[in-house]
């Protein structure tokens, strides 16, 4: 996976989750996932396709959810409750919107499906010839993870040749 | 939540009324609290563009915070034609995608401004004040009571 295609999603999540949790992030692990991805929350799913396709999973854990939707609403919400998913698919919506704002301006053509909220117990494989990154924000609220599978179709590989 | 001097219609002194429209409910949440906190009401709430043509025409509201990327019709689409049959709407595009065709787009369509999620609630009330004009004034902090002309 290439730096350039994922810096953006990286920086956007970090201003999302500043502004969002209201309080400074940083990052923490950083792996190459190379088993499929089993939620350990909730979590939200959100689809590529175009120059850019694969997938990007949010997953945050219930009592994150939480705080990320009390500080969203301004309101006390309870792990469990249904506005945590809505939460979560707001965050995803937000950071992708900001990333492919970014791409965008780049050159880049694709489309991003509808969030939704990631349900299965059965993990995610990587896209068949794309590995995954998965990593961690550490928040004030929590570790929010993400889980990034993306490549270059074999049609625009030319844009490999934007500068990183 | 920071509050704001709140902004009053100068033609009856009172709130400025919103339709917010967002498929997300968290959004629609978080831009009635903002609203709050510029002294303004929501006047009707709609989760997709279609949604929000029929509510525009019910409610009649003083300005429209439109998201783009929506089911059943997106944000400029509904735009367009609200202000097909209102050309006097007042209507602000919020979406988290920012980019240039998406903004001219909106623009070319008649929208007023363009504000970017996550939204901050400093730059909505500076973009609330701009494109409401000469319609709005800025009342006192403590009473309410409109003192000054604000464009």
């Amino acid at each position: 996976m290439k730096m350039e295609l994922i810096q953006p999603f990286i920086n956007a999540a970090d201003a999302v989750l500043g502004q969002s949790m209201r309080c400074r992030t940083s990052v923490g692990e950083v792996l190459m996932a190379e088993k499929t991805y089993e939620r350990s929350g909730i979590a939200a799913h959100i689809g590529f396709t175009g120059d850019i396709e694969g997938r990007i999973v949010f997953d945050l854990a219930p009592s994150t959810a939480a705080y990320l939707a009390s500080s969203l609403s301004g309101t006390e919400i309870e792990a469990g409750d249904e506005m945590a998913k809505e939460a979560v698919l707001e965050l995803a919506n937000q950071v992708i919107g900001n990333a492919v704002t970014t791409l965008n301006n780049q050159g880049f053509n694709f489309k991003v499906l509808p969030p939704e909220v990631y349900l299965s117990a059965q993990g995610l494989p990587a896209s068949q010839d794309t590995e995954a990154l998965l990593m961690s924000f550490d928040t004030c609220g929590g570790a929010v993870f993400m889980n990034i599978a993306l490549r270059y179709t074999a049609q625009n590989s030319r844009k490999t040749a934007v500068s990183a | 939540m920071e509050q704001f001097a709140p902004l009053r219609r100068k033609k009856d002194g009172q709130p400025v009324r919103y339709l917010v429209v967002d498929d997300s409910v968290f959004a629609r949440k978080n831009l009635g609290k903002m609203i709050e906190t510029f002294g303004g009401e929501v006047a009707g709430e709609a989760s997709d563009g279609l949604a929000a043509i029929t509510e525009y025409g019910r409610v009649l509201p003083d300005m429209v915070l439109m998201d783009i990327t929506m089911p059943q019709m997106e944000g400029i689409e509904a735009a367009e034609k609200i202000l097909q049959k209102h050309s006097d709407a007042r209507i602000v595009m919020v979406s988290s995608v920012g980019y240039q065709e998406n903004i001219v787009a909106a623009l070319q369509r008649g929208a007023r401004h363009f504000v970017q999620k996550p939204v901050k609630a400093d730059v909505l009330y500076e973009v609330v004040k701009y494109v409401m004009g000469d319609d709005v004034v800025v009342a006192a902090m403590a009473d309410g009571i409109a003192d000054s002309a604000h464009a």
